[in-house]
């Protein structure tokens, strides 16, 4: 049953990564007037932009383009950048490490505030706690990341003193700087985070103690603390599974900006770098890898899920 | 016989009022509707500043806030009040447009996944693959190759909106197609697209309004984030956005220019979350008095 729910699973996950490489290759074709000139870049002479026209096979008819995209992915060529003059993979890789700190240092602080903040508002259902965790928890997913990111800056960094305001040093060099330089960049990002998580693990709550299973726990004489705990907790928690995805989506999503803020040098200031430099190719070889990325993250989602909850199994 | 008509069962007149009611009764709904509805009157009467947004007064540079300035003024000495209201024009218009037609494309794609089975997979493929990015990467990229204008930005994040509002209309769909009514107008030899947009449709409305305004919500925060990274609307049109983008450089000196801004960004997202919960409360009844 589950071997071929998996095969299943991962049978629908190939049309999706084709479809996912053709449309990072239509990004390219997007642009308006002829690729070539915006590449090779203002003042190009006529041989430049041929050369550039030849180089990335846009003399070519659209499917062939087509193909030699795909023929180039097999490979495992993702495309090299113009500004760089690096191939995408390379660039990404040097700049990994920066991204997964602040995203996963960001997950860090989410996943247990966020679960225990949702759990206990629905718990204490309109009460003051109730009122207040998810008056927070609104305010967090309304303020926009990147402002009160600049705020925190002049209040942590420039007036109290306490943080860098940017930069990033490896952890393998200094633990301690490390998480300094990281700790107010995810704090920031957690914010939306945390007040997406609370939400959804409410309402998952309040949906799971509403059921009869939970009040036969209780008539049965079940303490409260195994009732709750335990048999709704548990329950409440395979619905939050689902929201790993899209709190993985929106941590990687939001980087982007908050690496901008703290001049972080990960992979979200290379796209934006990219973009405002036009280095076209970069742009697409990210979209792409990320694009693998999140199929992959989606799946394994997908996968606990169904080994979460056994009943999906049975659809 | 093509006389027979099954009433599809939205809601009759009385009913109608009976949700209104029951909305204006919910209290998140009302401080969402207030909040929208007073920051769009100001962003409709932005004029009555008598200001042009762009006005420079080499003058007042760098006012702080004060009877003459509300706001304060920029580097330029321009009026942030002014800029802020005009730019709440362009945010929520953005926003509203975005949501709009979001819901609409998404709606329309989600019905007819949902009721023409062949078209199923291969559609909810293509929307698993544009789910794959991040929203704001896949916005990103598309701005980027469409050029940094407003209409650009609309775009970008409309189609980043899309993939969602499929699955929500499908999901409603699937379930509403199964019920009595919609069988017995089948037999009563209604047309697919009679089904699809009269009795389909309308009752899969209440979930995708809800999604909808938090669309509207997450697109002017999107906004502002792509506007913040340059990608967005352009100075010298003011967006929230770009306000903050262009006084972060003075935040120490000058906070209020990159204050206010953000101050309507948040109260933008927070009515309209406000707004979308109450509907969500109201209109999904499993959920009622959660």
């Amino acid at each position: 049953m589950i071997g071929r729910l998996l095969l299943f699973k991962l049978l629908q996950a190939v049309p999706v990564i084709l479809i996912v490489s053709v449309l990072a290759f239509l990004l390219m074709s997007l642009l308006p007037g002829d690729p070539a000139v915006i590449i090779a870049g203002e003042g190009a002479t006529a041989e430049a932009i041929e050369t550039v026209r030849r180089g990335l096979g846009l003399d070519q008819p659209f499917h062939i383009q087509l193909g030699r995209w795909f023929a180039r992915l097999a490979e495992g060529n993702f495309g090299a950048s113009l500004m760089l003059n690096q191939s995408v993979l390379s660039a990404m890789g040097e700049r990994l490490p920066v991204t997964l700190s602040l995203a996963g240092l960001s997950l860090a602080i989410t996943l247990p505030i966020g679960i225990f903040a949702g759990s206990i508002a629905a718990y204490y259902r309109q009460s003051w706690i109730d009122s207040l965790v998810m008056t927070v928890a609104l305010l967090g997913v309304s303020i926009p990341g990147f402002w009160i990111a600049i705020v925190a800056v002049i209040l942590f960094s420039v007036t109290l003193g306490w943080l860098p305001s940017s930069g990033y040093v490896p952890m393998s060099q200094d633990a301690v700087q490390w998480f300094r330089a990281l700790i107010m960049p995810a704090a920031m990002l957690s914010l939306f985070q945390i007040g997406f998580l609370a939400r959804m693990t409410r309402s998952a709550m309040l949906d799971v103690l509403s059921q009869d299973f939970i009040r036969t726990a209780r008539s049965k004489g079940l303490s409260e603390w195994k009732t709750v705990g335990k048999h709704a907790f548990r329950n409440a928690l395979i619905m939050v599974i689902t929201t790993m995805g899209i709190l993985v989506s929106t941590a990687i999503g939001g980087s982007v900006v908050i690496e901008q803020v703290f001049a972080l040098p990960g992979i979200g200031r290379l796209v934006v770098q990219g973009i405002l430099a036009r280095d076209y190719p970069l742009v697409q070889g990210v979209m792409l890898i990320y694009g693998f990325a999140f199929v992959i993250i989606n799946l394994t989602v997908d996968v606990l899920y169904t080994f979460a909850d056994p009943r999906v199994r049975y659809d | 016989m093509t006389d027979v008509v099954i009433a599809a069962p939205i809601l009759a007149p009385r009913k109608r009022f009976q949700l209104i009611r029951r909305l204006l009764a919910h209290r998140s709904f009302r401080i969402g509707i207030v909040l929208v509805t007073v920051l769009a009157i100001a962003a409709i009467l932005a004029p009555l500043t008598g200001i042009e947004p762009s006005a420079m007064r080499v003058r007042f540079r760098f006012r702080p806030p004060s009877p003459e300035f509300l706001m304060g003024s920029d580097n330029f000495g321009r009026d942030i009040l002014t800029r802020v209201l005009y730019g709440a024009r362009v945010s929520l218009w953005i926003g509203l447009v975005v949501a709009l037609l979001s819901g609409i494309v998404g709606a329309v794609i989600g019905v007819f996944a949902a009721q023409f089975r062949a078209f199923d997979a291969p559609v909810m493929r293509l929307m698993d693959a544009m789910m794959s990015f991040p929203a704001i990467l896949l916005a990103l990229g598309i701005t980027a190759a469409l050029g940094p204008r407003m209409e650009s930005v609309i775009i970008a994040l409309s189609v980043a909106y899309v993939p969602a509002g499929v699955r929500i209309v499908r999901a409603s769909a699937l379930v509403v197609r199964e019920l009595d009514y919609v069988q017995a107008a089948r037999i009563a030899g209604a047309s697919n697209a009679r089904i699809m947009f009269h009795h389909i449709l309308p009752n899969s409305f209440g979930p995708l309004l809800v999604h909808m305004t938090f669309v509207f919500a997450y697109s002017i925060l999107a906004e502002a984030a792509l506007s913040f990274l340059g990608v967005g609307v352009q100075p010298p049109t003011p967006s929230w956005g770009n306000i903050i983008a262009e006084g972060r450089d003075f935040a120490t000196e000058a906070w209020w220019i990159m204050v206010f801004p953000g101050i309507g960004i948040s109260l933008a997202a927070l009515g309209l979350n406000l707004l979308g919960d109450g509907l969500r409360d109201v209109l999904d009844p499993r959920l009622k008095g959660a």
